[in-house]
């Protein structure tokens, strides 16, 4: 039987640096097809040149034996390729039924036909099992129905092939069971699957196939049981992998515990999604602040950061109590905080990576008003030394930079403040796994110089190896604090899962 | 020179430097250079004082509103009600030193206060801008609407609509006065021009004021002082504004409010857009803005001179500013 | 979201410009004798029909998260044309204003799909190139119409005692309406002002519907050209100076989002009775003469109205983010 989508040879450069070099991606009829690879490898290229985002400079593309070249997401649409992007791409103001049907809607006497185009959309969500108002504005909604949202509309479209691009992000566990699910009744009803994702349990669990990226070349085509996680992720990095994951703790817990904290926040509540939040972080330790989406962990650093304004509660930091309104009163006592949205957040993307680098160090670099250029240079010079941020200069924009050296760039905007305190929210998201590595064991070494840091992050594995303590936050209030051996990926899972109570059970009981 | 304030010298970035990207970032001057070029050849009488001095003449007060408006429209902003401030300014300063506002102790102290007034009076309205915008977090377009709509207005009640006619040599000096045979008003441009352009490469104000343009909640987490930087620039435009206002009504040695600064917002405008001002804000030139507005003037110059009509004129600046903006997003890609 | 803080910002957004109108009619009404008379009413309608027009494009723009500044000079050209065409008869004087009008449309819409340039300095170029053309068309002077075809007829005739101009502003929002909330391009309108890129993604055809949308403004915009040369017996060529800010004062008073992505056809019509009920407002109240305001108050006025508005969104939009 002739494959479903044949890509052969693809080139793509854009302003002449070569992204995709002859990349191959063959998906057959009803198969679920893994495509991974670090970021900067080409996936996301492929697939926007696939669905016609993007034209190829070179190449040939089957689509259901026929050659074809897109010229834009609507042709691909039309041909039968549906995609769902990594970030939600809906349009919040308008319904879910709009959301979900736009492009094809359902019409009487030329008009459209509401009702039955209402009916569909429940229809569709209800083989998520999401039973919501279909009227009510998409922004309504939670993230996670947001994203099946998404996905409904994919499988609307009768479409051959669904590519997912990281659709997991924004899921819990229950969610994703509930996706993959859905993948198999797709597969079932011999509809292929690209599926991109750095979580490999997801790759394992639900893939036939897989087509492996490195630097614009497809490196490796294997089924998924014939590949072990290592060969995987050797095959991506396409060197050993590094020891760093498995490095010891950098801090020892006993010796932590004798000292002050620097933070201690007491009681927080915050909006809606904050009611009763304490933790604390002491110098040279890694805290770990662990949950569910939406249990609160953003809001409350936050609000820590003076981001948002706290309702009550209490956030001493240096010894100072609720002295913190602003970000700028935060940075002056000495905290730094990198968002998880580096992008949307983080970057200056117009800007060079010495600019961004010291943004927040400006009004030190100056007198009177005036930037000390000289000094600005130097200082910039040692962080791209010391962290290996690889970039062609330091007046390169930073938006040519892949996101493992933006996010250096991020966290030297810190470091160069000597802060007491590193608040860092998802500090490796959408990161390829060398350049996570590399990030945890500098936040390692940091905290190993007397640095506190606190650290949200969505992968157990990472906080449970990075951190030495954990606060785990439940529906806006702290379920539990784990130290010392109790930090472990299940003691973390039941706490998310349970509170407090099942908590005492699994450490005493 | 590398005249954009933000970022990196060219040269760093490509050893290349082909046709294109010569074009693209240097064309507004490749585009003045040439327009001079072809008006020596041309055009009669060009390169003499007099065709010199109308040119500035006519291009000071778009460029000193101009100046405002590309810090302005660097945060990520945009200021409309320019002209209507520049409207205000110039039925207040005859109103005051013609002493119909209240009685002068001495004609000097009535000049000094036609100065001084209308000006402080025009920033204290673009701060109130910059306070809708931070504070109500209303869209600068239509923040600035409504000063558009009722500045005129409020000038125009002062005044009740009629001209306002003067003769003050101390007061007119500002618009006709000479420095060694230069204008004063071209003087004043120029100070301003080079002062902003400074500002915004060397100083922490600068460029705090490209990295909300560029990012703005960004901006915010990395300490700086948002609101209080949005409110300081619509501040200083409203103050630049006042300040052309003054200048136009001592060249006329007379106060129209009907007539003052109108649409001066759009000619302000399209001098940042062709001068190579991201208008989308982080990326910003006020040299740029000064080429952009001797470009824009000397076409029409050139055409007038040449005996197209001025309506004609209009539509070639129309040309310009979507070609000028054309180009650059090339580079910019 | 907190729905109730949602629903009553959207109720707000919604029903809030009707409310103001109601109550500002009723003002009226009660203070002024023949406030309601036909005479006023009709009158009013009639001299507000062009603007109301441009603000009808000017909406379905916005909803697209753009704007359209060259509304005022496309009319003013439209003026032009329809009163050079208006001695061949009432047919080509209308379509000869209305063909000049979607040419600086079709201008806008090349230059901000093709070229991709922002919208605001896409429109700010045609502006000045539809001004120009009218002033070289007219040639500097206002141009006066022909009487003897029946075009004034377009401005100053009745039908059913009804004005002409009314019954044209009422067909086009009605198709307005029906074309935002029961078609695809509409739904695909209101998507794009939403979140462009996400529209894209989607398959929507962005580019065709934004294109179309500055056509339609540009359309209308000299429809309302065609209008104002039939009333006034002549092609103007200096009109419309401020007419595309007026309008977008209009839809923004009408509860219409800046950003785009939320609109409606039936509140920008309110939006633009307000305001122009404000000048009428003014003028009987010198009529009573207790107090005598010059005209100049009505921008004053007008501004303070609009300050109104926005300020008031901006308070139910900061309290609705809160909720969330």
């Amino acid at each position: 039987m002739a494959p479903l989508l044949t890509m052969h040879g693809i080139d793509k450069r854009f302003a002449g640096i070569p992204a995709l070099r002859a990349a191959e991606l063959v998906v057959e009829k009803g198969e679920v097809h893994a495509l991974i690879g670090q970021n900067g490898a080409g996936k996301s290229t492929m697939i926007k040149i696939l669905t016609g985002y993007y034209r190829k400079d070179a190449g040939e593309i089957l689509f259901d034996g026929k050659p074809v070249e897109f010229s834009s997401p609507q042709e691909a649409q039309k041909a039968g390729i549906s995609t769902i992007y990594q970030e939600i791409n809906l349009v919040p103001y308008r319904s879910v039924t709009e959301n979900i049907c736009l492009g094809r809607e359902k019409r009487r006497f030329g008009l459209l036909d509401w009702p039955a185009m209402h009916g569909e959309a429940r229809a569709l969500l209800a083989r998520f099992n999401i039973a919501i108002d279909v009227r009510r504005p998409l922004m309504a909604y939670p993230t996670a129905v947001q994203q099946m949202v998404a996905i409904a509309r994919a499988i609307g479209f009768d479409a051959k092939l669904v590519i997912m691009d990281e659709p997991t992000s924004s899921l819990d566990e229950r969610e994703v069971q509930v996706l993959f699910d859905v993948i198999r009744q797709l597969k079932a009803a011999g509809v292929s699957v690209i599926f991109v994702s750095h979580k490999l349990d997801e790759l394992y669990a639900v893939c036939d196939r897989v087509t492996i990226m490195r630097d614009g070349r497809t490196v490796q085509v294997a089924p998924m049981t014939s590949l072990s996680r290592l060969d995987l992720v050797t095959s991506m990095l396409g060197r050993e992998l590094t020891q760093v994951l498995q490095a010891p703790h950098a801090a020892d817990p006993s010796d932590a515990d004798a000292r002050t904290p620097v933070l201690q926040v007491r009681n927080l509540a915050a909006g809606r999604k904050v009611r009763d939040v304490s933790f604390e972080v002491r110098s040279g330790e890694i805290v770990g602040l662990a949950g569910l989406l939406g249990a609160g962990r953003t809001e409350s650093v936050r609000a820590v950061y003076g981001a948002d304004r706290p309702d009550s509660g209490t956030i001493a930091f240096a010894g100072r109590e609720n002295a913190i309104a602003a970000p700028s009163d935060a940075i002056r006592a000495g905290m730094g905080f990198c968002s998880e949205d580096r992008k949307l957040e983080g970057i200056i993307p117009d800007m060079s990576v010495r600019e961004n680098l010291t943004l927040a160090l400006m009004p030190d670099l100056s007198r009177r008003g005036i930037v000390d250029e000289t000094r600005s240079r130097e200082i910039v010079d040692r962080f791209i030394k010391r962290l290996g941020i690889r970039c062609a200069g330091p007046e390169q924009r930073i938006r040519e930079l892949s996101g493992g050296n933006q996010q250096k760039v991020l966290l030297a905007r810190w470091l160069c403040m000597n802060p007491r305190l590193l608040i860092l929210d998802e500090p490796t998201r959408g990161i390829d796994v060398g350049a996570k590595a590399e990030i945890l064991s500098l936040i390692r070494e940091l905290a190993g110089q007397g640095l506190g840091v606190l650290m949200i992050s969505s992968e157990l594995e990472e906080v449970v190896e990075a951190a030495s303590r954990i606060f785990v936050l439940r529906d806006g209030h702290t379920a539990a604090e784990l130290k010392g051996d109790a930090v472990t990926e299940q003691n973390v899972m039941a706490a998310m899962a349970h509170g407090n109570e099942s908590l005492r059970e699994t450490v005493h009981g | 020179m590398a005249e954009t304030a933000t970022t990196l010298p060219p040269a760093q970035r490509a050893p290349r430097l082909d046709m294109k990207t010569l074009l693209t970032r240097h064309g507004a001057w490749i585009a003045l250079a040439l327009l001079i070029l072809v008006n020596l050849a041309i055009t009669p009488n060009f390169a003499t004082w007099q065709t010199l001095n109308v040119n500035l003449t006519q291009v000071c007060t778009i460029v000193i509103v101009g100046v405002g408006m590309t810090l302005v429209i660097a945060t990520g902003g945009i200021d409309l009600s320019v002209g209507a401030l520049m409207a205000i300014a110039g039925a207040l300063a005859p109103l005051i030193f013609l002493g119909k506002l209240f009685p002068l102790p001495h004609p000097a102290v009535g000049i000094a206060l036609a100065f001084t007034v209308p000006v402080l009076v025009t920033a204290a309205l673009g701060w109130f801008n910059g306070w809708l915008v931070t504070r109500l977090r209303i869209q600068p377009i239509i923040a600035t609407l409504v000063l558009f709509i009722a500045g005129r207005g409020i000038a125009q009640v002062f005044t009740n609509g009629n001209l306002q006619v003067f003769n003050l040599p101390s007061f007119q000096f500002i618009g006709l006065g000479r420095i060694a045979g230069i204008p004063f008003q071209a003087v004043l441009m120029v100070a301003i021009v080079a002062a902003a352009a400074w500002m915004l490469r060397r100083t922490v104000f600068g460029r705090q004021i490209l990295a909300i343009g560029g990012n703005e909640r960004a901006a915010r987490l990395a300490g700086i002082p948002v609101t209080s930087v949005k409110q300081r620039v619509y501040l200083i435009s409203g103050l630049l504004s006042g300040i052309a206002g003054l200048i136009v009504i001592a060249r006329n040695s007379a106060a129209d409010a009907n007539l003052v600064g109108l649409g001066m917002e759009l000619d302000a405008i399209a001098a940042v857009a062709v001068g190579g001002t991201l208008l989308t804000g982080g990326r910003a030139t006020v040299l740029g803005t000064l080429v952009g507005a001797l470009i824009i003037q000397l076409v029409r110059y050139t055409l007038l001179a040449n005996g197209v009509p001025d309506a004609a004129a209009l539509v070639a600046k129309a040309v310009i500013i979507v070609l000028a903006v054309w180009l650059q997003r090339q580079s910019h890609r | 979201m907190n729905t109730t803080s949602l629903k009553i910002f959207q109720g707000i957004g919604r029903y809030g410009v009707l409310l103001a109108l109601l109550a500002l009619i009723v003002f009226g009404w009660l203070r002024y004798e023949n406030f309601l008379g036909a005479f006023n009413v009709l009158s009013v309608l009639r001299y507000n029909s062009m603007f109301a027009l441009v603000a009808l494009g000017m909406c379905f723009v916005i909803i697209t998260g753009g704007i359209d500044l060259s509304v005022g000079s496309t009319a003013a050209l439209g003026s032009v044309v329809a009163a050079l065409l208006s001695p061949y008869g009432v047919l080509p004087g209308l379509l000869g204003g209305l063909a000049a009008g979607l040419a600086v449309g079709a201008c806008n819409a090349f230059i901000i799909t093709r070229l991709s340039i922002l919208p605001f300095i896409a429109t700010l170029a045609t502006m000045l190139a539809a001004s120009g053309c009218a002033l070289l068309l007219a040639e500097n002077q206002s141009v006066s119409v022909s009487y003897e075809s029946g075009f004034t007829e377009l401005g100053q005739g009745d039908l059913l005692g009804f004005p002409i101009p009314a019954w044209i502003v009422l067909l086009a929002y009605l198709a307005g309406s029906l074309i935002l909330n029961l078609t695809s391009f509409g739904r695909t309108v209101l998507a794009i002002g939403g979140n462009e890129d996400a529209a894209r993604l989607m398959g929507l055809p962005a580019n065709r519907v934004k294109a179309l949308v500055y056509l339609a403004s540009g359309g209308l915009a000299g429809l309302a050209g065609v209008i104002l040369a039939a009333q006034f017996g002549a092609g103007q060529p200096i009109e419309g100076v401020g007419w595309e800010l007026f309008a977008i004062a209009a839809v923004v008073v009408g509860g219409t989002l800046l950003t785009g992505g939320v609109g409606s056809v039936g509140s920008t019509l309110a939006g633009v009775l307000l305001l122009g009920l404000i000048f009428n407002i003014l003028n009987f109240e010198n009529g009573l003469g207790w107090i005598s305001l010059s005209a100049y108050w009505q921008s004053v006025i007008r501004g303070a109205f609009l300050l109104l508005v926005v300020a008031i969104q901006a308070r139910l939009s900061m309290r609705t983010e809160e909720a969330a």
